[in-house]
């Protein structure tokens, strides 16, 4: 299958410390990968170099075969890679629909002049941004809480309108930064069939970081796990899970923690 | 009281409110404190009453209509704002706010200074062109125009912007490029201020523009409440009358004017509007979210004895 993201010899560092050592992976076309690793290895940065908010310090990033280092993140977000944030980022006092509505901003086109005089294609493609919005509202079951102020949405939720915001954008690759963080196992579990659904259903190709063991061994076909900014293993659920280094990685070395 | 006297009053709040619109879509709509609007109220100033003065007066001006003068006023200030920003708007937070406070000083030093335009002396042969009827109409249509951006994909974005800067990056969109057209759009409703006030005026001198008429525009935005155009009509109307009707306490006009604005911020810290608007789509906006809020309050409570019971 071909890649949509193709990372090669990805490097960062901050200073004298390496945060990212010559990591290289891809992302196959229409494929669920999981980048998995104690904290600090380096996830969350590889994300940031991704979406352009880090310059890389050396290494490639291929998007659809074509460079997008140095790119400003929202040349990126433009291309189809977007993302959701660990610590959540909403616009926290807009409403759900403004959130959504938002993010539509790409698929409209009016000019400054347009909008000032409210002329006829202002008023059609708004129209159009706000059927989209709230179209994407239902299929993501937040239609309720449309009115809602952002803020006061409960913690699932608002992740949950994380991803709708990201999916206003029309991806082609979704980044998703500890989506079941803080979430209890029966709404990490709905959020695993989510994410598979919303794959089959945009056509996504999705990148998720997670530590919730659970998730990541029932959604990913295909997982990467980092260990102090190095790639230490890569291959099925089944591989990584026997592979020796990630056992050291995360449970140490002790003989009672390799039994357990 | 007679109707002159409010109607002047009412004239200055007028020209007060279209400085204040432009500063409400830059500090409130996108989260950019500014002290140095009153360098392109100047600006404005400056350029109207060079356009609109007639060339038999001293300092000379061109004599073409007054029209001209509100463009070119507006313009000048815009174009100048873009030369601004481009140097500032990288910088974060309150090192922008700096920046555009030393920027308005540094604005009124230089017409201090030039002495083609009346130096500190200032200029006294400005027509006195700025009527009730012309101010109202300019007023009418800088509301208007602001209320579409902000409903607008362009005014979404910047307020993105202020509610989060790196997802609105994430979300695809140019945050500098959103910073900029909202800083030239507030410099041109500033500037085009200023025009009418030289006119109204009629003497212009760089000290109308200090720092003080610059802190006195940010209070009003954010005395009326950030977010808010209707925060911004109210707020420019009682703050701009209440100097006035303060008259009677004569020493002690500043004191209880200070006081005055106290209390209202401590009483509605989040200004008179607070973010709502007056218009009927507005208040709709405000009911569906506070029925919003009842309803998710309601569904929670109930899955929590839900659960309970479990």
């Amino acid at each position: 299958m071909a890649a949509i993201l193709q990372i090669r010899d990805l490097t960062k560092q901050f200073g004298g410390l390496t945060a990212v050592d010559a990591v290289s992976f891809g992302v196959p076309e229409g494929g669920i990968v999981g980048l998995i690793g104690p904290n600090g290895a380096g996830k969350t940065t590889i994300f940031n170099l991704i979406t352009g908010i880090y310059k890389p310090t050396s290494g490639s990033i291929e998007y659809r075969s074509k460079s997008i280092v140095g790119l400003q993140p929202f040349r990126i977000a433009d291309m189809g890679i977007t993302r959701t944030f660990q610590n959540i980022r909403l616009f926290k006092n807009l409403s759900v629909f403004d959130n959504v509505l938002t993010a539509c901003h790409l698929s409209a086109n009016y000019s400054f002049a347009e909008a000032i005089l409210r002329l006829p294609r202002f008023r059609a493609q708004e129209k159009r941004l706000m059927a989209k919005a709230e179209e994407l509202l239902s299929i993501m079951n937040l239609l309720d809480y449309r009115d809602l102020i952002a803020n006061n949405l409960p913690y699932g939720l608002q992740r949950r309108l994380e991803i709708v915001r990201a999916l206003a954008l029309d991806p082609s690759l979704l980044l998703l930064d500890e989506p079941a963080a803080g979430m209890n196992p029966d709404e990490t579990e709905q959020l695993m069939r989510l994410i598979v659904r919303i794959r089959d259903d945009f056509g996504l190709s999705v990148l998720v970081i997670e530590h919730h063991m659970d998730l990541i061994m029932g959604v990913c076909e295909h997982i990467v796990v980092l260990n102090f900014g190095e790639k230490i293993a890569e291959g099925s659920a089944d591989e990584v899970s026997k592979n020796a280094q990630v056992i050291e990685a995360y449970l140490g070395t002790s003989e009672e923690a390799a039994d357990a | 009281m007679d109707w002159t006297y409010i109607q002047g009053i009412l004239m200055l709040a007028g020209i007060n409110l279209i400085a204040v619109l432009g500063l409400s879509l830059l500090t409130g709509f996108t989260g950019l404190f500014s002290f140095g609007h009153a360098g392109f109220m100047a600006i404005g100033a400056y350029v109207g009453a060079w356009i609109s003065a007639s060339p038999t007066s001293t300092p000379a001006g061109m004599g073409l209509p007054f029209i001209l003068a509100i463009v070119g006023g507006g313009a000048a200030a815009g174009v100048v704002s873009y030369f601004i920003g481009r140097i500032s708007l990288n910088l974060k937070g309150d090192y922008f706010c700096i920046a555009t406070l030393g920027f308005g000083e540094a604005i009124r030093l230089i017409f201090n200074n030039v002495n083609r335009f009346g130096g500190a002396r200032g200029w006294p042969g400005v027509p006195s062109n700025s009527t009730f009827l012309t101010i109202l109409i300019a007023d009418v249509v800088a509301v208007l125009f602001l209320a579409n951006l902000v409903k607008s994909r362009h005014g979404r974005n910047m307020i993105a912007v202020r509610e989060e800067e790196l997802a609105a990056q994430i979300a695809g969109i140019d945050v500098f490029r959103s910073k900029m057209t909202s800083l030239v759009i507030s410099a041109v409703y500033a500037g085009v201020a200023g025009v009418f006030f030289a006119h109204y005026m009629t003497f212009i001198q760089p000290k109308m523009f200090s720092l003080t008429k610059s802190t006195e525009l940010t209070i009003i935005v954010i005395f009326g409440g950030l977010g808010s155009i209707s925060g911004s009509v109210l707020g420019a109307l009682v703050l701009t009358a209440l100097p006035e009707i303060l008259r009677a306490f004569e020493i002690w006009r500043l004191v209880f004017y200070g006081a005055a604005v106290i209390l209202i911020m401590v009483s509605r810290p989040k200004g008179l509007m607070g973010g709502l608007e007056l218009t009927p789509s507005g208040i709709r906006k405000w009911t569906a979210e506070r029925n919003a809020l009842r309803q998710a309050k309601a569904t929670l409570l109930a899955e929590d004895s839900g659960r309970k019971e479990d």
